[in-house]
């Protein structure tokens, strides 16, 4: 083992803070730089990096005339607080008049005539909406390989998948193509990703952000999540987005905190779960640093206590069967009827849902709606379903325990790095394993992030993954603040 | 009913349309007959990213009848999706309630041929929404999807099979209609569509234990259809029975024109919803004070209506029937019979010429051409004796339809007042009488009935100006002379 202050310095080393908006933001208020010179950079990376097949579309000319609009209103200092913030969203999140397909063949051409919340919220704060960006289709993946765009390459080695369903989110914040993305995460989709690609990826609690124009995948695990180079940018674009929407009515009243706020707190209370680190599939090099982290808390203050979870070998198994039988019902209103693919070989009705639903949607969303109907049929609803339910409230009491007694739990946020985009597997339910940190938020809905930590023997990026009670997302950002700014 | 030895069992499906200003789960209007696909919004087309919202007056609407019914009331009311494609059915499945609905129980008494009163039973009512429709009919290659039904809110009422005869399906189906009217939840227009009745029928041996095959008879427009469909449908698996024959569980559909019933699909293979918890909305908690704050506002309902009219203003049960079958109606008698307090004659007067006129014209009663305080005058003219009942309903009731005038004006115009002192009434009888010297003996001998004719030459010369009471006791003074 390394002295303990080596690891502290090895530590910070990779925790690193990029440049935040603040900059930008100082830049601009004393002109040194203008939103439309900013916007124009950050069109031209767009496009110099073409291959990285991150932006499936850039809103060129709309980009640049807000950014001459806002330039104005900083001029008469009228700007919102996002004035020069280029953003990303994930071409799952409708923005009025603007193309948005989930990446799949079924919602080919299909324009939304309304903004999501989440939208409406950034651009009431002057933010720029860059572009759309790739993902898995229907937010099902963890590749970004069931794209109908193909999968987007990571920057950091473009032999390597980005991750997913996020991928083209956290492949543009890594890439610098923007300074913040949006992306979903249903059960790990913003942070999985944000690990390979080495940006901070934060998934709020679950009613944090209304889902009004989030295509859902799984309406009781979808959240849209934030990701970026620097964790104050992240904070502040979270703590506009989030807060009660009358359209979503799983949203909450609660209050929003002031997340860019960050504050220093005593030490905390940490659990460790120590089955994650038994599990088979985890990579040494995460392993150790996960280990290394641990000892730098413990040496800096903090209390960290190994915290058993039984449950863990569950996690996955009531994810699939209870976001699959969601995702069953929600997928089906893509019919060819009113919008989106229709085939032309129909020949009635019936032939109209099956061949148009068969033609549009690619493999793996198929497989996930059969599954989810199978579970929900009324032979095998008790035996599947209902007993998913069951476990899921289960792991919702058990988290909930270990949060009476700690402030965070801390998992490795993936249990291997980035991977080829070639590599095939023979069954394709073995990447569901991926999801097996991460999917734990999503099934008891406290708010997590994956946080850069450190890279692997083939120098890819992986992340820790801070989780905390719900609404606790203040909390979460002081904590890791403390990690980049203080001596841990 | 019992016929040939076989009793019938019936159980009843209503669907009740809301007529709440907008949709179930969006803000989009909730109007009929507006031009298609013009009620419509990203929500109710099920766009993607879009979600439901719960419109309040659906609870508030399902709470008013479930309370009405005394029904009990569930507070924690969690949604359910029931899933299955269909063109008009934009979400590909249709927000329900499946094994906790917001009424359980209640019932409702309905009335029986003999007059007599029954207790029907309910099992449930719960709280969805509708889908659009599909035109076949319109183009001859394709079909035509008009979503501005979809979403609109809906109540079902579900019964126990405790209706055991089509006579007391269409007293339960009436009743339901009234009590939807009186609420203001529901136009209760069938031909609409605003309310809707599926029925389950099965006829069993007077003497089995267990029901029969039951088979489900859908689209019968009317409560006069049905009748006709139930009684349609015994006699069909009556017959079946007495050949030896099976009875298929199925659906059937009633044609108003041939008044039978077709199969439409077989129920071999029962239809899988996958039902499960709505994911998109939360439990909906109601708080007791918030029911109780409903119960309070309730109208008073029909059949409470009957015991006070009876108590209150002394009529007949046929006269009362007649007052309280519309809400409006009952109203508008009630706020007459506070200023008029000759009942009977108010009673005769809106059973009369009044719901006459509405019936012809089929308009509510709040559509009626003159304004109630001419109605309050031209009663209390009858009331005191100023004028006669028949210059009211004949004369003064029609041309309040068609002009502006006051009643006192048209009273005088027609030149309609009694006119009991300027009129020698003694002399017009003793002329009248000269005139049928012989009637009178065959009067006077027992053939009373004839008094009708010297009333009416005698009516006909005071030309309705005498209070026709008082010709009654004069003549029959004079009558009473001339048998000496």
């Amino acid at each position: 083992m390394l002295p303990r202050k080596l690891i502290k310095t090895k530590i910070r080393a990779e925790l690193k803070n990029k440049k935040s908006f603040l900059q930008v933001r100082d830049d601009l208020q004393s002109q040194k730089t203008t939103v439309r010179s900013i916007t124009a950079n950050y069109i031209k990376s767009i496009h110099d990096n073409k291959d990285l097949n991150i932006f499936i579309e850039v809103f060129e000319n709309e980009a640049i005339n807000r950014a001459n609009e806002i330039d104005e209103k900083i001029k008469s200092k009228t700007q919102g607080k996002l004035a020069g913030m280029i953003i990303a969203i994930k071409d799952n999140l409708c923005y009025e008049n603007h193309l948005v397909t989930a990446s799949s063949k079924i919602l080919k051409g299909f324009k939304s005539n309304y903004s999501a919340t989440a939208i409406e919220r950034l651009l009431k704060e002057d933010a720029i909406i860059i572009g759309r960006v790739n993902c898995d289709e229907f937010a099902m993946g963890s590749t970004n390989k069931n794209s109908v765009y193909g999968p987007p390459l990571n920057p950091l080695n473009k032999k390597m998948v980005t991750g997913g369903s996020s991928g083209g989110s956290a492949a543009a914040v890594a890439a610098n193509l923007c300074m913040v993305s949006l992306g979903s995460d249903t059960g790990g989709s913003v942070r999985q990703p944000a690990s390979f690609c080495g940006v901070f990826g934060f998934k709020p609690t679950y009613s944090r952000v209304s889902r009004y124009g989030l295509i859902s995948y799984a309406s009781s695990f979808d959240q849209i999540g934030v990701l970026s180079n620097s964790l104050f940018d992240n904070a502040l674009v979270l703590e506009v987005i989030s807060g009660h929407d009358h359209n979503d009515n799983t949203s909450s009243k609660k209050r929003v905190e002031p997340y860019s706020n960050f504050e220093k707190k005593p030490n905390y209370k940490i659990a460790f779960l120590k089955e994650t680190l038994d599990l088979k599939a985890l990579d040494s090099s995460i392993k150790k640093s996960t280990l290394d982290l641990i000892e730098s808390l413990k040496s800096s203050g903090h209390q960290v206590e190994t915290c058993s979870f039984p449950f863990l070998e569950y996690l996955v198994p009531t994810y699939y069967v209870l976001t699959t039988a969601e995702a069953s019902s929600n997928l089906a209103r893509y019919d060819g009827i009113r919008y989106g693919h229709r085939s032309s070989e129909a020949e009635n009705l019936n032939d109209t849902f099956v061949k148009s639903r068969t033609e549009g949607f690619g493999q793996e969303v198929k497989r996930r709606i059969m599954l989810g109907t199978f579970v929900l049929s009324s032979e095998y609803q008790e035996a599947y379903y209902t007993k998913a339910q069951k476990i899921r409230s289960l792991i919702q009491k058990e988290t909930n325990k270990i949060f009476e007694n700690f402030d965070f739990i801390i998992t490795p946020s993936t249990p291997r790095t980035a991977f080829e985009i070639d590599s095939e597997t023979d069954d394709p339910t073995d990447l569901y394993i991926e999801d097996i940190f991460t999917v734990h938020a999503n099934l008891s809905g406290n708010p997590a992030i994956s946080v850069p930590l450190g890279k692997c023997k083939k120098n890819l990026p992986f992340g820790i993954q801070i989780q905390a009670k719900n609404f606790d997302e203040k909390k979460i950002f002081n904590f890791v603040n403390q990690f980049l700014t203080h001596n841990i | 009913m019992i016929k040939n030895n076989y009793t019938s069992v019936i159980g009843l499906e209503i669907h009740i349309q809301l007529s709440t200003k907008s949709k179930a789960y969006s803000a989009d209007e909730n109007i009929y007959g507006a031009n298609p696909n013009t009620k419509i919004s990203p929500i109710s087309l099920a766009y993607p990213g879009t979600l439901p919202s719960v419109n309040t007056k659906l609870i508030e609407y399902a709470l008013k009848l479930g309370i009405s019914l005394e029904c009990d009331i569930n507070k924690k009311n969690i949604f359910s999706r029931k899933n299955y494609f269909y063109a008009d059915l934009p979400k590909g499945y249709q927000i329900t309630q499946d094994k906790n609905p917001i009424c359980k129980g209640g019932h409702l008494l309905i009335d029986l041929e003999d007059g007599s009163k029954k207790k029907i039973n309910l099992t449930r009512i719960h709280m969805e929404e509708d889908a659009g429709k599909s035109i076949h009919d319109i183009d001859p290659y394709n079909s035509l999807i008009d979503l501005n039904r979809a979403g609109v809110p809906l109540l079902e009422i579900v019964t126990e099979p405790e209706i055991r005869s089509s006579f007391e399906a269409q007293s339960f189906v009436n009743e339901i209609r009234k009590i939807v009217r009186y609420l203001d939840i529901c136009n209760g227009n069938m031909e609409e569509g605003s309310l809707r009745c599926d029925a389950n029928v099965s006829v069993m041996k007077e003497n089995d234990k267990d029901f029969g095959t039951k088979v489900e008879i859908k689209n019968m427009n009317s409560t006069r259809n049905i009748k006709k469909a139930i009684d349609f449908e015994i006699d069909r698996q009556i017959e079946l029975i007495e050949q030896g024959k099976f009875i298929v569980q199925e659906t059937r559909n009633f044609n108003a024109l041939t008044n039978a019933t077709n199969s439409m699909r077989t129920k071999e293979r029962a239809d899988d919803y996958r039902y499960f918890t709505e994911p998109d909305l939360q439990p909906l908690i109601l708080d007791e004070k918030y029911i109780q704050s409903i119960a309070n506002d309730l109208p008073l309902l029909p059949n409470e209506l009957e015991r006070k009219f009876k108590k209150e203003f002394d009529l007949s049960s046929y006269d009362i029937k007649l007052l309280i079958e519309d809400k409006g109606i009952s109203d508008y008698f009630q706020k007459i019979c506070k200023i008029i307090k000759n009942y009977k004659l108010v009673a005769n007067f809106v059973n009369g010429p009044i719901k006459s006129f509405l019936n012809t014209n089929s308009v509510p009663i709040d559509k009626l051409p003159i304004d109630r305080k001419k109605i309050i005058a031209l009663l209390s003219f009858v009331d005191n004796k100023k004028i006669s009942i028949s210059s009211a309903q004949q004369i003064i009731f029609p041309k309040l339809l068609n002009s502006d005038l006051e009643v006192i004006e048209i009273i005088e115009k027609n030149n309609l007042f009694f006119e009991n002192d300027s009129i020698d009434l003694e002399e017009i009888i003793s002329k009248v009488l000269e005139k049928y010297t012989q009637k009178v003996i065959e009067y006077n001998e027992g053939k009373i009935g004839l008094i009708g004719l010297f009333m009416g030459e005698i009516m006909k010369i005071t030309k309705g100006k005498i209070d026709p009471k008082k010709i009654n006791t004069e003549l029959k003074k004079e009558l009473e002379k001339r048998k000496k």
